[in-house]
């Protein structure tokens, strides 16, 4: 990875107003991110975390500091977050459709792709359920397979699986790591989880205590494809180590 | 459909029934409470000799019109407020003065500024209609989820796309309540007018039959303003059922 950076993030903080001087949520963050890297970002609750994907999708503008995609040009987007975000009143076809809908798609090309996207995520047969019909971790699901369907440059992923079952979760690991093998994506994702981070990314990065600075920026040297007996590995768990005490 | 059919028809049928008995034993004369039968009859002769169709169609023209220019105005204006707080805080004390008014009260104005012709109707219905469907356009558009907005800015959605597809369905609900209101008082405005002054339309058939004694005509217009609100009221409902559907629960 000796490529020029595809994101260079500069001495990045972010202050919410409020009537006690602001709050500040991120605090002089900085790094970098290559082409098809897999970062993800650990920290502790309200260590800006959120606050980082939403200023990275231009959702919202950074209080100073800067940051710069690689070719200058903003890339197309793909986010998961924390909550599902569906539109009640689309079914899962629908709502996974939406992007290529936003790109004007012609219909047919882009339901043979979110079909695909379904079947992906394991949602046969609940094509034409409304999300008021899912449970948390199918709602999630349509959220994952809607943020992969434009096939984005970067994909912002906010605790993606957080409210999926251990099975679904580790299969959803699988899928993400071969999607972002295959199509050569870059990933920044936000968990909770040391063994999620440790079996998905290039890297980690740890956020302090609010307001949030990076801790750690650890490289995740594990050998892939990553299977499941892994984290069984001495590596794995030097490296899972270093993450918890970072933590706290 | 029968099953939700039946309490309706059983309760029309009884009441109908009530009506003669009262109208037969009570002793109260035709002029001041028609039998239902004589209404009947009376409403039979006007279809035939042409009055009613072509009143009801006036007065349904005047209802359409006013309640097309009331709500098309309404959404935009209402759109335009929900989205600029300093528009909103412009405007609003106007908007609200005017609620002041009564509609009622400034009609005879109307009808002497516009004439006694369909334009001054279709001005008040359209008066009468625009505030419920203002206010409910701009609570509507308002209650937007912002996590949408997010949706679709990350997805470097134009500002179109954010208007049909998240604005227009996510404040349809409370939209469509707001016509519902503005349909059912559009018939008052549209007689409102006629009753102030008017050649035609049912409000001109309600005052003709009052001024000739001919109450059962009177009942006649009364029961076709009914059936005109029931309408409206229905064609509302049907769009609800048909864009709504994924609310229920
Ligand atoms: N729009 C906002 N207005 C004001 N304060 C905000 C806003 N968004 C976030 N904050 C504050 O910024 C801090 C960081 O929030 P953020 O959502 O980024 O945390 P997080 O790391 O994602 O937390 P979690 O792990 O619980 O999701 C919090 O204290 C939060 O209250
Ligand atoms: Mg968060």
């Amino acid at each position: 990875m000796s490529h020029t950076p595809i994101l260079t993030i500069r001495n990045l903080s972010a202050v919410f107003p409020d009537n006690n001087g602001g709050l500040r949520a991120l605090d002089d963050i900085s790094f970098d991110v290559h082409p098809r890297e897999f970062v993800c970002v650990l920290g502790p609750s309200g260590s800006g975390k959120t606050t980082l994907l939403r200023i990275l999708a231009g959702l919202i503008s950074p209080t100073s500091g800067s940051f710069m995609f690689g070719h200058g040009e903003q890339p197309s987007i793909g986010m998961v977050f924390q909550q599902a975000n569906l539109m009640p009143w689309r079914t899962v076809m629908d709502n996974i459709k939406l992007p290529l809908e936003v790109i004007s798609m012609d219909s047919q090309t882009a339901r043979t792709k979110a079909q695909d996207m379904i079947e992906l995520v394991g949602l046969q047969g609940f094509e034409d359920s409304l999300p008021r019909d899912l449970s948390g971790g199918m709602a999630q699901r349509v959220a994952i397979a809607r943020a992969l369907i434009h096939d984005p440059d970067l994909l912002l992923l906010d605790e993606p699986f957080a409210s999926l079952d251990a099975m679904t979760r580790e299969r959803m690991w699988t899928e993400l790591s071969r999607i972002w093998q295959a199509r050569q994506k870059t990933v920044i994702m936000v968990t909770h989880s040391i063994n999620e981070s440790l079996f998905l990314a290039d890297r980690v990065l740890v956020l302090t205590q609010r307001p949030g600075k990076v801790k750690l920026d650890l490289k995740v040297d594990l050998p892939r494809p990553r299977k499941d007996d892994i984290r069984y590995t001495s590596h794995f768990g030097r490296l899972a180590r270093k993450l918890r005490e970072a933590i706290e | 459909m029968t099953k939700r059919l039946t309490p309706i028809l059983i309760s029309i049928l009884s009441f109908l029934l009530v009506w003669h008995l009262i109208t037969r034993y009570s002793g109260i004369p035709n002029f001041i409470l028609p039998s239902p039968l004589s209404v009947w009859t009376r409403f039979l002769r006007a279809v035939d000799d042409r009055s009613l169709p072509y009143h009801t169609g006036i007065t349904l023209i005047e209802i359409l019109l006013g309640l097309l220019t009331g709500v098309l105005f309404a959404t935009v204006v209402g759109y335009l407020l929900a989205k600029s707080r300093s528009l909103e805080r412009v405007l609003s004390p106007y908007l609200v003065a005017s609620q002041a008014i009564p509609v009622v009260a400034i009609a005879p104005l109307l009808v002497i500024w516009l004439g006694e012709g369909i334009l001054s109707k279709v001005v008040i219905c359209a008066l009468i209609v625009f505030f419920p469907v203002l206010v409910n356009t701009i609570v509507g558009v308002r209650a937007v989820p912002i996590a949408l907005y997010d949706l679709m800015n990350s997805l470097h959605a134009t500002r179109a796309q954010i208007l049909w597809k998240v604005e227009v369905p996510a404040s349809l609900p409370v939209f469509l309540g707001g016509l519902r209101i503005g349909a059912t008082l559009s018939v008052i405005g549209a007689i409102v007018g006629e009753l102030v002054d008017a050649e035609e339309g049912l409000g001109f058939l309600l005052q003709l039959g009052d001024f000739q004694y001919d109450t059962p005509m009177v009942f006649v217009a009364v029961f076709t303003l009914i059936a005109l609100a029931l309408m409206l009221y229905g064609i509302v409902t049907m769009l609800e059922r048909r864009f709504l559907g994924w609310q229920e629960k």
